[in-house]
């Protein structure tokens, strides 16, 4: 994918990665083989006719392609966007086993972005049910669920405890990588399907449990909100933020554009952030827009880094400085961030997952400090808490997560559930691939009764 | 958008609006909040529900820093954009025997829907509720109705007992006559006010108001140290056990954007002076 040059992109939030040109598109599609067993789509998660639609490409099609990817995912556009390709579709293609890749997430992108500009075709709908359908959580799960069961002519009604949808869409993905127009824009055509989107709405406070219950079916996708903290001393001095506030405070709420926009953020000279995936490279490229020095401390080696390649070659190209093989022991300072206080650390055995295990190394020279001024730890989320734990018959595993089967189905029958609560924190696709399943089943029960 | 169904200014800068917001009332109780956030450019903000009549609910607040004098600004008629809520637990309303509500300046707004509560649950009440003088007493017949006796200071002697609720508190603790106490105010008044029940086996509930954002537990913005553990104010509380609390590290957090409430106030007065509106 084309970027945007650096120093050009640093002055800004706009999107990074430039889209292809119609003709590069053609030019790439003709690249498919159109493989009559296509390994691309045993590695989409939704099973999306992959050489179907880079075929439409290839003739030219583009109203046509954008039909075949809208039957089965109604996000293109932002799929095409934050999908990790790499490991799903495009890492299965069979060009890639010799050579490069068919580059089917940019064909994917060029097909949403050529139909948000050449008119929007709405999917049909069956006919109305009368069947009322309760969604709870507008990300990426709950807009998909909402999508299918609006498709099989149920009513339906999204509550939204934010004041916009999106969910991690919105609030956590920068808008140089998932730009806030197209998210808005995509959700949007699903809203007009016929959904009733209430926001401000937090199920469990503003509607109670029984409220809820009350619905001939239910799909919960309250996602993955909860911030973990590392429970070092001097997390609570002003200045250390969870990813999910620093962001939240520039993605949803501006405050990168303080004082137009009224919420406040400390930029900091010398940043922080602690984690090593995708939360954490999106945290280290918008401080470094808010004008920071950012150091990134990983406690494996930089190979070992769970984040997408592509986005840690744009934290690379835009500064980011990585310190590996290190782990924060204490934060500096009080009341405001003076510092931190890392461990070296020393890759020892294997475990499981063939990952090496971190270690602490002791002895002169274990520890180091970097002086800096903000700290933002990203080191993962856990279940939003909130509604599963006041519904008494819902079972939840150990971490909290709605425990749900193959088809999305929870403890309680007419309760479905998907995306992040139920899977813990995964990836966009996953989540509307779980979503899909669960809104199939719901589709499935309110038909038979 | 959630209309201002009615705005009194009710003490010296401090405003008593009801917000047609059916969502919140209906299952709204004592001791939650609401967050809202005024327009497109606004910061969202929690506040306090302090009574609910129907679709309306009831919010007081201090005209403190730019969003509270740009919603200070606004006539009954108007509407704001949005409004969340209820959010936070419930107060533990339950059979205590003889209660105490405290509350110190803004914070006496949120003692009537809870007195109320608790009467209701069998509890005998006593308010007592402080501010620096006269004109900053808010809601007394209210809360007069609301208890069963009510008790009035001032630092500055300008009415009721010269001095500070916990004067009253500690006479009442030394009688022996309290079984769970509620302290509503600035953080620096519930932590003096709490030391009072200290050691003492009364049960004593404040409501602590850190920063937040998003008021669902999402951000952890408004993260305290409760008994050494870290919460979320927003979901775990807003009211948590006195004697409990981290007081410094909840004034410390509470003063982590001094500088850049300042800039937003003095940004929008000069706005404001170039427009020659609000
Ligand atoms: C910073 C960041 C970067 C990421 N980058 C990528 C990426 O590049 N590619 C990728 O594939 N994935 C990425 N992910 C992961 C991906 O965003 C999530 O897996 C996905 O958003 C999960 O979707 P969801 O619908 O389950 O939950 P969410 O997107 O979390 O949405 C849940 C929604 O439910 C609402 N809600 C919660 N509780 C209630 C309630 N009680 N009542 C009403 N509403 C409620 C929330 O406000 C929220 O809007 C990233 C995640 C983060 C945080
Ligand atoms: C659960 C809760 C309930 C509250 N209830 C009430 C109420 O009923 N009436 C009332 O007048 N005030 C209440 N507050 C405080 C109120 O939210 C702040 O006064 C308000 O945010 C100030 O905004 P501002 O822009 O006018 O002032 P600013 O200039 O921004 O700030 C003034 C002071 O308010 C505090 N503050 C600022 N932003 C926030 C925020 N987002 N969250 C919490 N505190 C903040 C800071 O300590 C600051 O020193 C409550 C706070 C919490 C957490
Ligand atoms: S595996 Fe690659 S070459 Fe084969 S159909 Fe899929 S995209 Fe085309
Ligand atoms: S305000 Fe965000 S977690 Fe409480």
């Amino acid at each position: 994918m084309n970027r945007r040059p650096v120093e050009e992109r640093l002055r800004d939030f706009n999107e990074v990665a430039t889209g292809l040109s119609k003709e590069s598109a053609v030019l790439e599609a003709k690249r498919c083989m159109g493989c009559p067993k296509p390994l691309c789509v045993d590695g989409c998660p939704v099973s999306i006719d992959i050489p179907g639609f880079i075929n439409a490409i290839a003739e030219e099609d583009f109203r046509k392609a954008s039909r075949i990817v809208k039957a089965d995912n109604m996000l293109p556009a932002i799929c095409g966007r934050v999908c990790p390709q790499e490991a799903q579709c495009q890492g299965t293609c069979i060009l890639g086993k010799k050579g490069k890749p068919v580059r089917i997430g940019d064909l994917e992108r060029f097909v949403a972005d050529w139909e948000r500009e050449n008119g929007v075709e709405a999917p049909e709908t069956a006919p109305t049910t009368g069947k009322h359908v309760a969604i709870v959580g507008s990300g990426p799960a709950g807009i998909t669920a909402a999508s299918e069961c609006l498709r099989a002519g149920h009513e339906v009604t999204i509550f939204e405890s934010l004041h916009e949808a999106g969910g991690v869409l919105t609030y956590g993905i920068p808008a140089f990588r998932m730009p806030k127009g197209i998210v808005k824009f995509e959700i949007d055509q699903v809203l007009a399907l016929g959904a009733e989107l209430k926001l401000n709405h937090i199920v469990g406070r503003s509607v109670a449990v029984d409220e809820l219950l009350a619905y001939d079916a239910v799909f919960i996708g309250t996602g993955a909100g909860l911030p973990y903290f590392m429970g070092i001393e001097g997390e609570n001095y002003g200045g250390v933020y969870s990813a999910n506030e620093f962001l939240t405070r520039v993605n949803l709420m501006h405050a990168d554009k303080f004082p137009e926009y009224d919420t406040p953020i400390i930029r900091g000279s010398r940043v922080a952030v602690v984690g090593g995936g995708n939360v954490a490279m999106d945290s280290a490229r918008v401080a470094r827009r808010l004008g920071a020095k950012v150091y990134l401390i990983y406690r494996r080696r930089e190979d070992d880094l769970p984040a997408r390649a592509e986005e840690i070659e744009n934290a690379v190209q835009e500064g980011v400085e990585f310190v590996c093989c290190a782990n924060p022991t204490k934060i500096l300072g009080g009341p405001e961030v003076q510092g931190i206080e890392c461990n070296r650390m020393d890759m020892c055995e294997l475990d499981e997952s063939g990952r090496p295990i971190p270690r602490p190394c002791t002895g002169v020279d274990s520890t180091f400090t970097l002086d800096v001024d903000v700290v933002i730890e990203a080191i993962g989320q856990g279940p939003n808490p909130l509604l599963a734990g006041l519904i008494p018959d819902l079972k939840r595993g150990r971490r909290g997560n709605i425990e749900v089967d193959e088809d999305g189905r929870t403890s309680i029958p007419h309760v479905f559930a998907g995306g992040d609560i139920a899977t813990g924190a995964a990836t966009v696709i996953w989540a509307m691939g779980s979503a899909k399943k669960a809104a199939a089943s719901i589709n499935k029960m309110l038909s038979e009764n | 958008m959630y209309k201002i169904v009615k705005r009194d200014q009710i003490a010296d800068n401090i405003f008593e609006y009801w917000i047609n917001a059916p969502h919140v009332t209906k299952n709204g109780c004592a001791g939650q909040f609401v967050v809202i956030r005024i327009d497109e450019h606004g910061e969202r903000i929690p506040l306090t529900i302090s009574g609910i009549r129907g679709d309306d609910v009831r919010i007081v607040f201090m005209a403190v820093g730019k969003t509270t004098q740009q919603l200070a600004a606004l006539q009954e008629g108007e509407s704001i954009q949005d409004i969340a809520g209820p959010l936070g637990t419930p107060s533990e309303v339950k059979k205590w025997g003889r209660c105490a509500v405290i509350g110190g300046g803004v914070g006496i707004a949120c003692l009537p829907i809870l007195a109320r509560e608790l009467r209701e649950a069998g509890n005998e009440v006593t308010g007592i509720i402080g501010a620096r003088n006269e004109g900053l007493l808010l809601l007394e017949d209210e809360l007069r109705n609301a208890c069963d006796e009510l008790v009035i200071c001032t630092d500055d002697g300008s009415k009721g007992h010269h001095g500070f609720p916990a004067d009253i508190l500690k006479e009442k603790v030394a009688a022996k006559e309290l079984d769970a106490v509620w302290i509503i105010g600035p953080a620096i008044m519930m932590k003096i006010t709490s030391m009072a029940t200290l050691n003492t086996g009364i049960k004593t509930f404040v409501s602590l108001n850190p920063i937040m954002v998003d008021g669902t537990g999402m951000c952890g913005s408004c993260r305290v140290t409760i008994g050494g553990e870290t919460k979320f104010a927003c979901v775990d509380g807003p009211e948590f056990d006195a004697h409990q609390v981290d007081w410094d590290e909840l004034m410390n957090r509470q003063r982590t954007y001094t500088g850049q409430e300042k800039e937003s106030l003095e940004h929008y007065h000069e706005h404001k002076c170039r427009c020659g509106d609000h």
